[in-house]
């Protein structure tokens, strides 16, 4: 029996809708039922806000609320301090460009970042390069979609004061090789600042980010089985205690008086304002539930998934249809962006949901490196271990089907 | 959605879009693009006596926005531009013979925009 078979019984939405092959993981994966209970539990049993209630409740709550923020710690391979809330990645990597970048990058300056990444690790700082008069850096990717680790030297120099590149990309499905990028940017300068966008690693690969070496990580739990409204940002402890704050009020606060304020220590200096409480306590469920399965089974499975995905739109499709990043030298997520000339995204996917097929169908957030191809838009499949080989034949066929209407 | 949209007369008028190109003499010309999915529709019309007496459209898009586009220049044609003027989403629909879901809507009205954008500019020079 395989990995999925077990596990989809978890996932409530899944007896919901029988016949509905869901393909957008990437976009947000389903939730098992651990972690909706998780959040229906802290408003039917816990209900208060959390810190400085002095009442029992309260304590309760902030007691299951610092709870998550010790295991996202252990699941990193963070301390405790390094781990910041916020409700998402695309909050934690602004919330960088607010602070650090605001702080370190001057006229004059650099600030690099990929062609691969999503617009979330893309525009913030590019608006912050525009706004500080820095200049923008772009590494390039090869034919294949790999990162061109030769031009990855060229930009990076020694006045590159943040560099910012993404763990997973969301529409090639590529890991790149991170420590060596790291290290490779480090050699160049070892005081640059380098961010990872792990949005679209967590849900397949266990992260360590003393190993890869970051200063700072970022990534949303709705990806990986937890709630929506939920993102982590992990930052070298170093780095954080110099940080200044960019949001006020609430739990931030230590002292305020007329003419001046104080804050707390990191991490709770950057969490103004009442959290996602109920989805941060269930935000432990989804990672205790991935660690229960294990990531090496997750891959072993999503493995098999890609192959028999691969094989099956070769046969059925043949060579017009293009897949994004299939040649690549590295390894690859469960995901597979396509395009077939004379077919449009956009026509698939409706054609695909009249068979209740779900995938997406645009740019992704990711329209740099389709301009790069020359592509308007592609459509993506995206897998996660509770999907089935059957429904990998299932769409398939359903998707040469649709090609055959227009090419 | 169904497949019902796909139909004949849609596949049709996507592979083999009619009025496709330029037009022989310069005309009064509106471009409208829809980033999100890509769909870019340009006009080219040739307004004599306040009728569209030729008309040419050029761009990409999927095929509701192509086959709208290729449906709309065969209607325009010797049309009235107050009548043109006034179509709307529903003359699309009608033009289509489809129901659309509020997102490929969007790709049905893109033609229809660069249509009127034409007008509105032809309007402003005369």
């Amino acid at each position: 029996m395989s990995l999925a078979t077990e596990l989809r019984k978890d996932f409530p939405i899944l007896s919901n809708y029988p016949d509905m092959v869901y393909f957008d993981s990437t976009a947000t994966s389903l939730k098992p039922r651990v972690v909706i209970d998780a959040i229906s539990h802290y408003y039917t049993h816990l209900g208060a806000n959390i810190h400085r209630g002095i009442y029992d409740l309260s304590e309760a709550a902030t007691e299951a609320f610092e709870e998550t923020r010790a295991v996202v710690a252990d699941f990193i391979n963070a301390n405790v301090n390094e781990v910041l809330f916020t409700r998402g990645t695309t909050e934690s990597i602004n919330l960088l460009i607010h602070t650090i970048g605001e702080q370190l990058v001057q006229e004059g300056d650099e600030v690099a970042t990929t062609l691969m990444e999503h617009h979330a690790n893309f525009v913030p700082w590019q608006q912050l390069a525009l706004r500080k008069k820095a200049a923008f850096k772009v590494v390039t990717v090869d034919e294949n979609a790999d990162l061109d680790m030769s031009s990855l030297k060229a930009p990076l120099q020694k006045k590159t004061k943040l560099f910012a590149c993404t763990y997973v990309s969301n529409v090639s499905g590529i890991v790149n090789p991170i420590a060596d990028i790291i290290k490779t940017v480090r050699a160049i300068n070892p005081h640059t600042i380098i961010v990872i966008d792990a949005a679209q690693a967590v849900p397949h690969i266990s992260i360590d980010v003393a190993a890869i070496d970051c200063d700072f990580l970022a990534f949303s739990a709705h990806k990986m089985c937890g709630p929506t409204g939920v993102g982590v940002l992990y930052g070298k402890k170093s780095h954080l205690q110099t940080m200044q704050p960019f949001m006020f009020g609430g739990d931030m606060i230590a002292q305020v008086a007329i003419e001046q304020s104080t804050f707390q220590e990191p991490p709770y200096r950057f969490e103004a304002g009442t959290p996602h409480i109920s989805g941060i306590i269930a935000f432990k469920e989804s990672i205790k539930y991935l660690n229960n399965i294990t990531y090496k089974a997750i891959k072993k499975h999503e493995e098999m998934l890609m192959q028999v995905l691969i094989s099956e739109l070769r046969k059925q499709c043949g060579a017009s249809l293009k897949i994004i990043g299939q040649h690549s030298v590295n390894p690859r997520v469960a995901l597979a962006a396509m395009y077939a000339e004379g077919s449009h995204p956009h026509d698939l996917a409706d054609i695909l949901n009249a068979d209740h097929i779900c995938v997406r169908a645009g740019h992704h957030c990711a329209m740099p490196l389709h301009k790069h191809f020359n592509i308007p838009a592609s459509t993506r499949a995206s897998l996660y271990f509770y999907n089935t080989e059957d429904e990998v034949q299932r769409f398939a066929a359903a998707f040469s089907k649709a090609l055959r209407m227009f090419i | 959605m169904s497949l019902d949209i796909y139909k004949e007369i849609i596949l049709d008028h996507y592979k083999h879009p009619r009025n496709f190109g330029h037009l022989p003499r310069e005309g009064t010309v509106a471009q409208v693009n829809n980033p999100l999915c890509g769909d870019d529709i340009t006009m080219e019309l040739e307004i004599t006596n306040n009728k569209v007496v030729d008309i040419r459209f050029h761009g990409q898009g999927c095929a509701i926005a192509i086959a709208s586009a290729s449906l709309l220049t065969e209607f325009a044609k010797n049309q009235k531009l107050t009548t043109l003027t006034t179509m709307n989403k529903d003359s699309m629909l009608e033009l289509l013979s489809v129901e659309l879901s509020p997102n490929r809507l969007k790709c049905a009205l893109v033609s229809l925009e660069a249509l009127q954008k034409a007008i509105k500019t032809h309007g402003l020079h005369t």
